[in-house]
């Protein structure tokens, strides 16, 4: 087993200097206009310090907290998504010369340290490696392999959080470098700190340090069980599978459609959404060519669209086609639920819908249930 | 080889769809360079006669003199593009289709019997065939520049008619309406401008037009959730493309409960 320390602000500040050094871009949650994004940082004062967010289905607020807590916060829209497959990231360029074309040398991926990753974003990145390297995508595997990764367990989980329900959280279990806990106990504000791989050891080995107590590493461990008894949302993963694929013909989905804006948003934030489409761009004198990736989703008409017209012309199928993939379809292709429990394509979903309601209320609807049972068809289209 | 002749028509509307072209400027000599400028009164007296190889028309049909000038230049081009609001939705003037003309006439005018205008302002896709419209209130000179060069190439425009959102989540702006609860139409409006109210923290005010699969009446549940009266939300719908049929539905509807409901 690695050892963990005991780091103070310092310590944490330290941890950014050291990384940064390295040669890592620092990214970070950091305040932008009325939310927490990410962006470089280079100290904790660019952290949001002493500020929390306050979420529900379609709402986000910002506030602030007295205790001066670096980590006093879930997530915000952003996923580190946004680093390691960059929306409309150029990945080949050409010139034209006298005798053809010739390739145009890309530079270099960034090496990016993802700092205060909650376990959720750790989980996510995690399901991402199984999808980018199925197909060996240079542009993701590229930047990802050369990643440092800071997570930070979670104390505080928002109302729209289930992470719980997915075994991805509150804290983390593998997949980072070094993992901290955040303590903030009257006058005492500390973090433990632990390394998850030889690299992690060799920075935390660098930071101002002390060993931990043992009533300390108890108080650390007892918050996070806390946070996993103070989930605000719920996933029932049971049979979820079999419920969503017997449940394809569902008039349910129809009244979701209602409500759906085909907006794209809730696949946009979402940190295990991976879907691009393929964008060439040429010069006007046709002198110059790249091929971009921008970001996609399966709420555009464009996305399922195929010689004659769109496959999932209406929205109740594309959300039918998202959540069932997500939750159900994606454990055959990739092992594991696509979900992680994050809950932002809840709260940022401008008319909140909610992909655990949903998802209990076609199971609530179950059509298995109802051609077998008394209760009439009727009831599950209301 | 002779280069592909250009012609640009003027319908009613403000110019700025138009001017558009002549803001390229970096560009402007590269496309002098591949088309034909033939028939452009904002940028040269001179014009080529006509057939015309693209043809783009600014502006909305108002008149019975339109709709006969918009006959015969679809006559004389191979491709008619049609760009902005005016041309693609009726425009701003498209809210003289709720009221009667005649009134405004009578109104405004010394001599209205002068005046020969149509009821409705209505796009030109209503009197003619159009191989394809660029939306915006303005359009976005890029965008143009993507729709020529295309031509030009002969492919598909990369023209998304997906949501303002995808723009916001591309270039990281936080959504104004849960982050802050400002009402924004960039949910049921098509991208195009790089979604630049939102960039600026301030709501969508729906310029691109209705986007491919806009659920007006959801968004509009929601406003109406958020505090907005009925009066606000037709507001809101009637604004450059007032007349386009997601928002024209939903500010019907909205404005049916008002004179059901009373004043508010």
């Amino acid at each position: 087993m690695r050892e963990t320390l005991v780091i103070d602000q310092e310590g944490v500040d330290a941890l950014i200097h050291t990384l940064t050094d390295r040669g890592y871009e620092v990214v970070g949650p950091t305040v932008r206009g009325q939310t927490i994004l990410y962006d470089t940082i280079t100290s904790t004062d660019d952290l949001p310090v002493g500020i929390t967010d306050r979420q529900e289905a379609g709402t986000y607020r910002l506030e602030t907290r007295d205790d001066g807590a670096l980590f006093g916060y879930v997530v915000g829209p952003q996923s580190f998504r946004r680093y390691l497959t960059p929306p409309g990231n150029v990945f080949w360029k050409g010139v034209l010369t006298d005798d053809g074309f010739e390739t145009v040398e890309l530079p270099e991926p960034p090496r990016l340290a993802f700092f205060g990753a909650r376990p959720c974003e750790v989980a996510a990145m995690q399901v991402q490696d199984e999808v980018y390297s199925a197909v060996g995508d240079p542009v993701y595997l590229g930047r990802r392999g050369r990643s440092f990764t800071v997570a930070v367990n979670c104390s505080e989980p928002a109302p729209t959080c289930f992470c719980d329900s997915l075994g991805t959280g509150p804290g983390v279990s593998n997949g980072y470098d070094i993992a901290m806990t955040e303590v903030v106990d009257g006058e005492s504000h500390y973090f433990i700190a632990e390394a998850g791989t030889d690299e992690g050891s060799e920075v935390l080995a660098l930071l101002p340090s002390r060993d931990p107590l043992d009533e300390e590493l108890v108080h650390a461990r007892r918050m996070v069980v806390r946070a996993a008894e103070r989930m605000g949302r719920h996933l029932d993963t049971d049979g979820l599978k079999e419920v969503l694929y017997g449940n394809i013909e569902n008039p349910y989905w129809d009244e979701i459609a209602k409500r759906c804006l085909s907006c794209t948003n809730c696949t946009l934030v979402c940190p295990t959404c991976f879907c691009s489409t393929v964008e060439d761009h040429l010069s006007l004198d046709g002198s110059e060519a790249e091929r971009a990736r921008p970001w996609d989703s399966c709420f555009t008409l464009d996305f399922s669209y195929v010689n004659g017209g769109p496959v999932r012309p209406s929205p109740g199928p594309r959300y039918r086609q998202w959540l069932t993939h997500k939750l159900a379809s994606w454990q055959d292709q990739f092992g594991s639920i696509g979900c992680v429990g994050c809950g932002r394509c809840i709260t940022w979903c401008p008319v909140g819908i909610d992909i655990t309601k949903e998802a209990a209320a076609i199971r609530e609807r179950d059509v298995r249930r109802v051609v077998v049972g008394a209760s009439s068809a009727k009831e599950g289209t209301e | 080889m002779a280069l592909p002749k250009l012609a640009v028509h003027k319908f009613a509307s403000c110019d700025g769809c138009q001017l558009s072209l002549l803001d390229l400027e970096e560009e402007l000599l590269a496309v002098a360079g591949v088309v034909q400028i033939a028939n452009f009164m904002e940028a040269s007296r001179e014009v080529l006669p006509p057939p015309y190889d693209v043809t783009l028309v600014e502006g909305s049909v108002t008149t019975p003199h339109d709709r006969r000038r918009i006959m015969q230049i679809r006559d004389e081009t191979t491709v008619l593009i049609t760009i902005g609001a005016c041309a693609t939705a009726g425009g701003i003037q498209a809210l003289r289709n709720w009221r009667d003309v005649d009134d405004f006439n009578n109104y405004v005018y010394a001599h209205p019997e002068f005046i020969d205008a149509l009821q409705e302002s209505t796009p030109i896709s209503d009197y003619v065939k159009v191989d394809f419209e660029l939306r915006g209130c303005p359009i976005s000179k890029y965008q143009l520049l993507e729709v020529l060069v295309a031509f030009l190439q002969g492919r598909r425009p990369n023209i998304p008619t997906y949501s303002v959102c995808v723009e916001c989540k591309t270039k990281g702006n936080p959504c104004v309406m849960v982050s802050h609860g400002t009402p924004c139409l960039g949910p049921i409006t098509q991208a195009g401008c790089g979604a630049l109210c939102p960039s600026y923290d301030r709501g969508c005010y729906g310029c691109f037009g209705p986007m491919e699969s806009a659920n007006a009446a959801s968004l509009a549940g929601h406003f109406e959730w958020m505090g907005l009266s009925n009066r606000e939300i037709v507001n809101s719908l009637r604004g450059f493309n007032a007349w386009a049929e997601a928002f024209r539905k939903e500010s019907d509807r909205r404005e049916a409960l008002i004179e059901i409901g009373g004043a508010r």
